[in-house]
């Protein structure tokens, strides 16, 4: 045991480091974009508050080719457009623009999911107070579907880390690639095991407290 | 004063069109508590919402002080709303705020400053008699307290106006005992014109001083509380009189 830790430990701690810093990285960007992007799908919507069919359908869209598209697929299709960007097609920073770019639209449902579980009622008394659209988003669908949001979160962090498993098979690094690398590539079962087991743990991390925030959030839940 | 004028609402749909009201002509004075009485499907929430245009009436007036609202839209739409309060059936409180925080809304609506709005809420909740909940949400609430809470913000804006959608209906009989008294105290301490839906003759009878039927999208008598219920003309309004009568009788 001490063996293995002390030839592989420094390689998986290396890994889980590159592997989180991919996942929070690109699930943050994925919100920062997939945030507004939800909201205008949800509010362009043919019985909702901003009603506009030519722009829910070009967003719709946007969304639906940007989630069709197997991830395996869009790193390889993308590798021009990430060496443009971020110079480099491989590694660490060379996964986040493909990470970012399948997550968005991923987080953009999410999101609208969230929304349309506000209740019909309060927009009606948000329209009733003579709010504006922005107000009816800002004060009242976002907030009321907060929690419901937040519970997105872990989802797609945890969706983001299968996938960044993937981009570690074309060069990423992190978790992923390790696995592949050692298990694939040279048999070393032990060496995925202990990946294997790193990635169930963070995931059980994310998701316990990703669900406890949630909750915490919600003051529907008498407390 | 409020003047409903030939108001007619039709909806278009897969099965052909669908009058929800037609040709409504109702004179609502101020200061009035006003019932809009009816079954299910009668058309009397439609009518309701078309007076801040919540629903788009199809043909006619609505007069609000003299001036035309039906075609308002845009900044004078929202400001013609700030003005008019509504509460509904099923209260409608933003679950993620406290109580002081849903009184605040139509307040933060309109820009009012925070001091301000904190000052006016507090009146407001010692108005309806809910100071001791000002931090609690929804939840931690009974259904009585909740509608309470949705008449004061209502109010928030000195509204000269208050819709009421079957205010209620969701609650129990001394519940809405309490609550019908609150609007009472409401409109003769405000002066505050308060139109109220509802299919409950018992609700008319307790706080309404004038009355509407409304019947398969027409209304088909109106006039002084009084005056209905001494001599109702319509069959609709004497069914729906047998039954308060009835159900005062069951409760005795």
């Amino acid at each position: 045991m001490a063996e293995f830790f002390q030839e592989y430990g420094k390689l998986l701690l290396d890994g889980t480091i590159d592997t989180l810093v991919m996942v929070v990285v690109s699930t943050f960007f994925a919100y920062l974009f997939g945030l507004p992007l939800g909201i205008l799908v949800t509010i362009t919507s043919e019985h909702s508050i901003l009603p506009c069919r030519p722009a829910n359908m070009v967003l719709g869209w946007i969304v639906n080719i940007g989630r069709s598209i197997p991830f395996i697929i869009l790193i390889v299709f993308l590798i021009p457009f990430t060496r443009a960007i971020v110079g480099s097609a491989i590694g660490v920073r060379g996964a986040l623009i493909p990470l970012i770019i399948a997550a968005t639209p991923f987080v953009a449902r999410l999101v609208e999911t969230s929304l349309l579980e506000v209740d019909e009622g309060l927009i009606e008394v948000a329209h009733a107070c003579g709010s504006n659209i922005r107000q009816i988003v800002f004060k009242v669908m976002l907030p009321e579907s907060m929690p419901s949001i937040l519970m997105g979160v872990p989802i797609t962090f945890i969706t983001l880390l299968g996938y960044s498993a993937m981009a570690g098979a074309v060069g990423a690094g992190g978790l992923g690639d390790i696995a592949y690398r050692y298990g694939y590539h040279r048999y070393q079962y032990n060496v995925m095991m202990a990946t294997i087991i790193l990635i169930i743990i963070v995931v059980q991390i994310i998701q316990s407290v990703g669900t406890l925030i949630a909750k915490k959030s919600d003051r529907r839940i008498r407390k | 004063m409020i003047e409903i004028k030939n108001l007619s609402k039709i909806y278009n749909t897969d099965h052909g069109e669908f009058k929800a009201i037609e040709n409504i002509n109702i004179t609502i004075n101020d200061g009035d508590i006003f019932g809009i009485i009816g079954m299910s499907g009668a058309g009397k929430s439609t009518l309701l919402r078309c007076i801040n245009l919540l629903e788009r009436p199809t043909s006619g007036q609505i007069l609000i002080d003299g001036k035309d609202i039906t075609s308002f839209s845009g900044k004078q739409l929202l400001e013609l709303r700030k003005n008019i309060g509504m509460v509904f059936q099923k209260f409608n409180l933003l679950m993620q705020r406290t109580v002081s925080d849903n009184v605040a809304y139509p307040l933060e609506i309109c820009g009012v400053p925070k001091a301000e709005r904190e000052k006016r809420v507090k009146e407001l909740l010692e108005l309806v008699d809910l100071s001791s909940k000002a931090n609690n949400y929804p939840v931690q609430l009974s259904g009585g307290q909740q509608q309470r809470v949705s008449i004061a913000r209502a109010l928030a804006n000195n509204s000269p106006i208050i819709l009421c959608d079957e205010p209620t209906s969701a609650l129990d009989s001394l519940t809405t005992n309490s609550l019908l008294q609150l609007l009472k105290d409401i409109n003769s301490k405000l002066g505050v014109t308060i139109i109220i839906i509802t299919h409950e003759m018992s609700v008319v009878n307790k706080i309404c001083n004038r009355v509407a039927v409304i019947d398969d999208s027409h209304i088909i008598e109106q006039g002084d509380t009084k005056d209905v219920f001494e001599n109702p003309k319509e069959e609709m309004t004497k069914l729906l009189l047998t039954d308060m009568l009835g159900m005062e009788r069951g409760a005795e």
